[in-house]
């Protein structure tokens, strides 16, 4: 298991960690102690590796790999029961998606594959139709996730009845949905260079 | 001839419901001596006590027995009622049918039957009763407070301004105590010295107030209201009459390198010394274990050659130097004592793992105060007392001998998180680069503003809390390693420091056993004076007239310690506004023509109640003092000759019940 350990040269504020978290969603991780209500609540904390509370305390101490490595961050579901029940009011889903973005911007191969397969495949469809193709969904998440015939056996029965269709609908505005994907581009560079880059929204956006 | 009344109580259903109270008090209309029975629905009620009183005037009774519930509660309903009769209110006797008959059975018949015999019991023996009164004895309105730290100020302090004389009995040379040596109080960081000063100006001013600081109690003798106490005044070899306090003597003083007992190590003193700038009263004494001249004195008795001084002496404007004083033992008397000897921190150096006390960075929360304090022994500067650098990494280990039964002190100390979490705050305030890591295995911070302070100090203050105890500290270049756990993380943690504070926990004060000892109050395991009861009288002893306040009793903080102080002090009071004391008559006595002298009672006796008494004869014989005799029973029981009785309970009154239930 692999020792926590502090120099005597540590600086205050070396917790860059810390700081990271603050900066992206204003929460105090240190306002959390410990109680572990979170975890008691949260439908996933059994198959985490880190208990919910566990991933703030290892913020709380800067433990930069312990968070980027764990399945945890992963796994959450952002369900917003730790947070709907936390005493110290500590956004919890928020400083998990802060994390797998981090994660994401810093190339750490994400603990679950899968989750950011299908994360990926999902918002690639947004983009394309503006809006979910089942069909697509379901082959692209299980090629990717190298699990081609998983749940092959509920394809036909849904396709019989109806709930699959395999010709994908698209959103009239196709232009509001790649403004949408552009601006959250953007931000994510501002976030990344710290520049705001000046977009004005394009004309056929409502504001 | 013994004219007994019964009276058997329905306690509403609570005995009528499983007791034939009619047949019962048919049946003890034939006992012995009875001349009247009856039975009521409530006794106590004021018809039923009136229905007592009538019966004694119209049957002339001169015994009352009242079969009821348990003496607790009632008896002095009762006794008062037959006293308003006429009656001697120790002529009346209680039958327990209640808790003892009717609650412990369900079958009725079985139930009338035991009441019956308990009733049989109580007539036999209280045809034997005798009248007993009331005895009354004086009191000196003066108290003896023990110990002059904030308890001890406060409680001196109330009662004198009561106005009533106190004296108060310090072994050092200076009031204060703990508190003095504190730098800043929480949760408000309050100067600690700042605050107690002004009342140890106060308590050494007042008019009603003797102070007797390096004095200690020698012998406690009497009882409540009357207490004879030998008081050892240990010599100064100042004299504080003349002495002005001027500072010329211990500015002079060429032995300057005594460890010093207020800075806990941390700092000097010279042989001629007053323990701080502040000290009450601010006038020196000589310390001679170290003073060159008094050891001069003990080398020329052997022969041998050491330099003389004289120093002090010889620049002393008002010529107070004595060096002919003596110990001196003053007797005086008290009527109530409170006992306020403070505390002691734990002796880390049982600790192996953390250095056996020989790591001179690793040093205690008391000496991280005088560090830190402006006018401790490095003008407030917190170093390291290894090299003198100011520390950069700093661990604070909590729960140093508390909560640890491997040293014998299984209990929570109760303020160590509360001063670590102050510390670790002040630290940042000395110095903002200072990192602070606090190791806890729970934080306790119950009391106002102190959560909110712990969280404080961790969320703005940003010290590190890891949770769990530290398993060892080695040295390591210079530095201190420390490894631990995060057992919230469940992880192994690795600190390097620079300085390690040890929160080491409260202990009885040194002494604390033969202090209790000589006072006749009962003590813990661990030296802390047991109450009177934990939660009703939590301030008295179980000796009549002794109080107790602060860390006596066990660990507290400065509130609760003054809160206690100031209870005491009302106990005094409220015993100081009576003229005269009541004892109760129900004590034992001796039949001085029996008793052999062997003072087996005198052992067994809780109270101290048996003195020695020379007759004429010259034959010593035991004899019990009424005003402290509890009446516990213990001697009666010890007692080989049958010498000593009972009033109240006499042999030859229990003998009589076991004879009634025998013979029925």
């Amino acid at each position: 298991m692999s020792v926590l350990k502090f120099a005597s040269t540590d600086q205050p504020g070396r917790n860059g960690l810390l700081a990271l978290v603050k900066a992206k969603t204003g929460q105090d991780v240190l306002a959390c102690y410990q109680c572990g209500k979170c975890s008691a609540g949260c439908p996933l904390s059994s198959a985490m590796d880190l208990a919910p509370h566990q991933v703030l305390r290892a913020v709380q101490l800067g433990q930069r790999d312990l968070v980027f490595q764990s399945s945890a961050i992963w796994l959450c579901v952002t369900c917003q029961t730790c947070y709907t029940r936390c005493p110290q009011e500590v956004d919890l889903p928020r400083v998990m998606d802060a994390l797998r973005s981090q994660a994401l911007q810093e190339k750490i191969r994400p603990a679950e594959r899968t989750v950011k397969v299908f994360h990926d495949v999902f918002l690639g469809l947004v983009e394309r139709f503006g809006r979910l193709y089942e069909v697509g969904l379901i082959g692209g998440y299980n090629l990717l996730a190298r699990q081609p015939l998983a749940s092959a056996d509920l394809g036909l029965p849904m396709l019989t009845r109806g709930k699959l269709e395999l010709i994908p609908r698209r959103v009239k505005d196709q232009e509001q949905i790649k403004a949408i994907f552009k601006r959250a581009a953007e931000l994510e560079l501002e976030e990344i260079t710290g520049q705001s880059v000046a977009a004005a929204p394009p004309a056929s956006v409502p504001s | 001839m013994p004219r007994i009344g019964v009276f058997v109580c329905h306690c509403g259903t609570n005995i009528a419901a499983t007791v034939d109270c009619g047949g019962v008090a048919e049946a003890a209309r034939g006992f012995p001596g009875v001349v009247h029975a009856t039975d009521f629905t409530y006794l106590c009620a004021e018809a039923g006590q009136r229905k007592i009183q009538d019966a004694i005037a119209e049957h002339r009774l001169n015994r009352v027995v009242v079969a009821s519930c348990s003496p607790r509660m009632h008896e002095p309903t009762f006794r008062k009622a037959v006293a308003q009769a006429g009656l001697n209110p120790y002529l009346m006797e209680m039958a327990n049918i209640r808790e003892h008959c009717s609650w412990v059975h369900a079958d009725r018949q079985v139930a009338t039957a035991k009441a019956t015999e308990i009733i049989r019991m109580v007539v036999a023996k209280v045809a034997r009763n005798e009248p007993l009164t009331a005895k009354q004895v004086g009191l000196t309105k003066k108290l003896l407070v023990i110990g002059g730290g904030i308890a001890g100020i406060q409680a001196a302090l109330d009662v004198a301004n009561a106005g009533h004389q106190v004296t108060l009995v310090e072994r050092t040379p200076t009031i204060g105590g703990k508190m003095a040596m504190l730098d800043k109080t929480f949760p408000t960081l309050d100067c600690s010295a700042c605050i107690l000063t002004p009342r140890m100006v106060e308590l050494s001013q007042h008019p009603n107030i003797e102070l007797r600081t390096y004095a200690e109690v020698l012998s406690v003798k009497g009882f409540v209201g009357n207490f004879e106490v030998e008081i050892l005044q240990k010599a100064r070899k100042v004299n504080h009459l003349t002495c002005t306090g001027c500072g010329t003597c211990w500015q002079k003083c060429p032995e300057k390198n005594v460890p010093s007992e207020f800075d806990v190590g941390m700092g000097r003193r010279t042989a001629i010394y007053i323990p701080f700038p502040q000290a009450v009263p601010n006038k020196p004494v000589i310390d001679t274990a170290n003073c060159r001249y008094v050891r001069h004195l003990a080398a020329k008795e052997r022969g041998e050659k050491l330099m003389e001084c004289r120093v002090c002496e010889k620049l002393c404007p008002t010529k107070s130097i004595d060096w002919e004083q003596k110990d001196e033992i003053i007797v005086d008397r008290f009527g109530a004592i409170i006992v306020a000897n403070g505390y002691d921190t734990f002796d880390h150096s049982v600790y192996g793992e953390y250095g056996y006390g020989k790591y001179p960075d690793v040093i205690t929360g008391l000496q991280l105060e005088r560090l830190m304090n402006a006018s401790g022994p490095t003008k407030g500067e917190v170093v390291r007392p290894s090299d003198g650098k100011h520390p950069h990494s700093v661990v604070f280990l909590a729960c140093v001998g508390s909560r640890d039964d491997k040293v014998g002190r299984p209990y929570c100390s109760k303020i160590c998180c509360m001063y670590t979490a102050k510390h670790a705050l002040m630290l940042k305030e000395h110095d903002p680069n200072i990192q602070t890591y606090v190791f806890y295995i729970d934080i306790r911070a119950a009391g106002r503003g102190y959560e909110e302070f712990v969280r404080r100090v961790q969320e703005e203050y940003g010290s590190t809390y890891i949770r769990g105890r530290v398993s060892w500290i080695y040295p390591q270049d210079g530095k201190l390693m420390i490894k631990g756990e995060d057992t919230l993380l469940g992880r192994p943690v690795e600190v390097e420091a620079d300085l390690v504070v040890l929160a080491t926990g409260i202990t009885a004060a040194k002494g604390a056993v033969d202090l209790m000892q000589t006072i006749g109050i009962s003590y813990d395991t661990y030296g802390f004076i047991n109450e009177m009861h934990p939660k009703l009288r939590p301030v008295e002893t179980n000796t009549d007239g002794v109080y107790l306040a602060g860390c006596a009793s066990g660990p507290k903080d400065i509130p609760d310690s003054v809160s206690q102080a100031s209870a005491a002090a009302v106990k005094v009071c409220g015993l100081f506004s009576q003229d005269y004391l009541t004892t109760d008559p129900m004590t034992s006595v001796v039949d001085q023509m029996k008793c052999v002298g062997c003072f087996l009672c005198e052992e067994v006796c809780p109270f101290r109640a048996v003195e020695r008494e020379t007759l004429r004869g010259g034959k010593v014989v035991a004899r019990i003092n009424e005003s402290v005799c509890k009446g516990c029973g213990l001697c009666v029981a010890a007692c080989r000759g049958e010498a000593l009785n009972l009033k109240g309970f006499t042999d030859q009154q229990l003998l009589a019940q076991v004879t009634a239930l025998l013979r029925a």
